[in-house]
């Protein structure tokens, strides 16, 4: 006997011994249980990793715009109106009003971790007898790529936007038969005309995207739409990407603009995104509680085989709580082992399913997240749970009637 | 009789009390039981004796009447309190001898002073093997529960109950299911422990041979005491 051991745990680990088979069981249904949340835990967050990745590293998370422009009733006197119906106008690409005070007033946010103005419109890309319609971002690169992740999209050539450089999408270099450091003449509606160098070309994954899509410096993006100093919209990225919209809300109600959160222009996404939380969750429990009832009921039927010997233990001056916490901590180390064989099947199955599931383009299905933040939480709950499992039985072990026990 | 280790005063036990199922098992019962002293509790099957032993070891209490062990009033007593005394001052001795299985006869042995002290040491370790010896198992320490014969269980079942050094052994027909050379031999172990070192044994028997080698006999009948 070790003699660093209590009585309770020498007898604990002796009756899970000597119901030897009984506890091979429930160890092994402990822990394909432990192994199913693990492998469910770390493959979903690894895909909800990897969806939020790609919608938000491509996105702001938050984006403040002008507000829509509105066509008040011409008033003919006080309370007539002159005409009823009033025509929606048509809606101008104008500059935030006072934006690079909003701009400071966003830095000083504690849960805002990025913020970047830039300028958006319509500009037409010439190369030859080739002509695109292309959607014009003038960008501050330092600001900016911490937000949207435009270096990790390069297909070719680099990030690189000086007042003469210019990055397109890779369709619209495919469809204007350019690459990287061919000129490209920009055209504005306005008249403006700016020749710039491609410095790199970017594949976000969305084909539509692709042929639209071109990067330049923000002043000269102002200086092709004809906007002087001014910014288009106000893009941020957030700590809590869950609260986006939450935050947008207040900022729109605090200052005079317009803000959208991810989460708003992206809402079959999001939805998508919180049913696999739900899911996850619902699994977890479920599992959880199908481990505790197991648990619970080896030990309830461990209890009746061992009610002789409870009774004898009690007789011999064996306290009732001393058999309490024979049986809790039976349950507790049936949920530890159980969540440590359980942990190391989740990881193998993990590790397998990562190396096989691959997306259409070979890349991986989900990234493999191994965090022991996971092991560790699984470990505990898994033991939480095999304590709690086992307080029924431990409980209706202490109150055995030792004379009823001994009979039989 | 003044030494006194164990006094019932008109003890009652009675089930299923104010149900009209109530069933009376023990009747007034005085009894005194003298340090050193080797009772047989004789009585045929359901007279009460049992229940009587149960109640004596503290598993039980009586509907009426007072039960001292070593002059201390065991009504007033918590269940905590009780647990403790039994632990330190009755030793039992079971028919069917009730070893723990999942542990050797050595580790069986040393039950209840790890229950008492919490940890195990070399010390309980060096008692427990001094009881085997006694009992003449020192050879069969490491052996499981399981492995050995009826009779060698019973005497570890004997090591067992003087582990804790107890001032009384209750032994219910302790060699009910053995033969008749290892329920003599069993006997006389007990009668030896009893002789050597003082330890009041009360034994139920329906084996009259085995009583009347007893210092005092007494039966019991219907729940009453019949006869001494």
């Amino acid at each position: 006997m070790n003699p660093w051991l209590p009585f309770e745990w020498i007898a604990a680990v002796r009756f899970l011994r000597d119901g030897r088979l009984q506890t091979i069981f429930i160890i092994g249904g402990i822990s394909i249980g432990v192994g199913v949340i693990v492998f469910m835990s770390a493959m979903l967050a690894g895909l909800e990793a990897n969806f939020i990745k790609r919608v938000l590293t491509s996105q702001p998370q938050i984006q403040l715009l002008t507000p829509d422009q509105i066509a008040r009733p011409l008033h003919k006197s006080a309370g007539e109106i002159e005409d009823a119906a009033v025509q929606r106008p048509s809606q101008r690409v104008i500059s935030i009003d006072q934006w690079p005070k909003i701009r400071g007033q966003m830095l000083a946010m504690p849960e805002v971790t990025a913020v970047s103005p830039t300028i958006t419109g319509s500009v037409l890309a010439l190369r030859g007898d080739a002509s695109r319609a292309v959607t014009l971002t003038g960008i501050e690169p330092e600001t900016y790529f911490d937000i949207v992740k435009v270096p990790d999209y390069i297909f070719a050539g680099e990030a690189r936007l000086t007042s003469e450089d210019v990055v397109i999408g890779i369709e619209l270099a495919k469809n204007l038969g350019a690459t990287v450091g061919d000129k490209l003449n920009l055209q504005a509606t306005g008249g403006a005309n700016r020749v710039l160098t491609i410095s790199g070309l970017v594949d976000f994954g969305n084909k539509g995207v692709n042929q639209r899509v071109a990067f330049v410096a923000l002043r000269t993006g102002q200086s092709l739409l004809g906007m002087i100093g001014g910014v288009t919209t106000i893009d941020m990225k957030i700590k809590d990407i869950y609260a986006a919209e939450v935050i947008a809300q207040r900022i729109q109600a605090a200052t005079p603009v317009q803000a959208d959160s991810w989460i708003a222009t992206n809402a079959q996404f999001f939805t998508a995104v919180q049913a696999q939380i739900y899911t996850n969750t619902l699994i977890r429990i479920f599992v959880g509680l199908s481990v505790a009832f197991g648990i619970a009921a080896v030990l309830i039927v461990s209890v009746i085989q061992r009610s002789k010997e409870i009774g004898i233990l009690r007789a011999m001056g064996t306290s009732k709580g001393q058999i309490l916490r024979v049986f809790l901590l039976q349950g507790g180390l049936l949920g530890f082992i159980g969540s440590i064989f359980g942990a190391a099947m989740g990881a193998a199955a993990l590790i397998y399913w990562h190396a096989v599931a691959r997306q259409a383009d070979g890349s991986e299905f989900f990234p493999l997240i191994l965090e022991r933040s996971l092991f560790v939480y699984t470990a505990i709950l898994a033991t939480v749970t095999g304590l709690l499992a086992a307080t029924a039985p431990a409980v209706r072990a202490a109150k055995l009637d030792p004379v009823v026990a001994i009979r039989g | 009789m003044g030494d006194g280790i164990l006094k019932l005063e008109h003890v009652c036990k009675a089930y299923n009390v104010g149900l009209p199922t109530q069933v009376e098992v023990l009747h007034d019962i005085d009894l005194e039981l003298d340090h050193g002293e080797f009772l047989a509790l004789m009585g045929p099957s359901g007279s009460g004796k049992s229940t009587l032993l149960n109640i004596v070891g503290l598993l039980d209490r009586p509907t009426s009447g007072r039960l001292l062990i070593k002059g201390r009033d065991t009504a007033i007593l918590g269940d905590d309190e009780l647990t403790h005394l039994r632990g330190h001052t009755i030793g039992f001795v079971f028919q069917y001898h009730l070893l723990i299985s999942a542990f050797t006869a050595r580790e069986n042995v040393m039950m209840p002073m790890l229950a008492d002290r919490g940890f195990p040491s070399v010390e309980l370790g060096k008692r427990a093997d001094d009881l085997l010896r006694q009992v003449g198992l020192e050879r069969f320490g490491s052996n499981l529960a399981n492995n050995m014969s009826g009779g060698q269980q019973q005497r570890v079942a004997v090591a067992r109950a003087l582990a804790m050094n107890p001032d009384l052994v209750l032994a219910d027909e302790p060699t009910g299911n053995l033969d008749t050379k290892s329920a003599d031999s069993i006997f006389e172990l007990m009668r030896r422990v009893n002789r050597e070192s003082g330890t009041s044994f009360l034994l139920v028997t329906h084996n009259l041979d085995l009583a009347r080698r007893c210092d005092r006999i007494i039966q019991v009948v219907d729940g009453r005491i019949a006869g001494h």
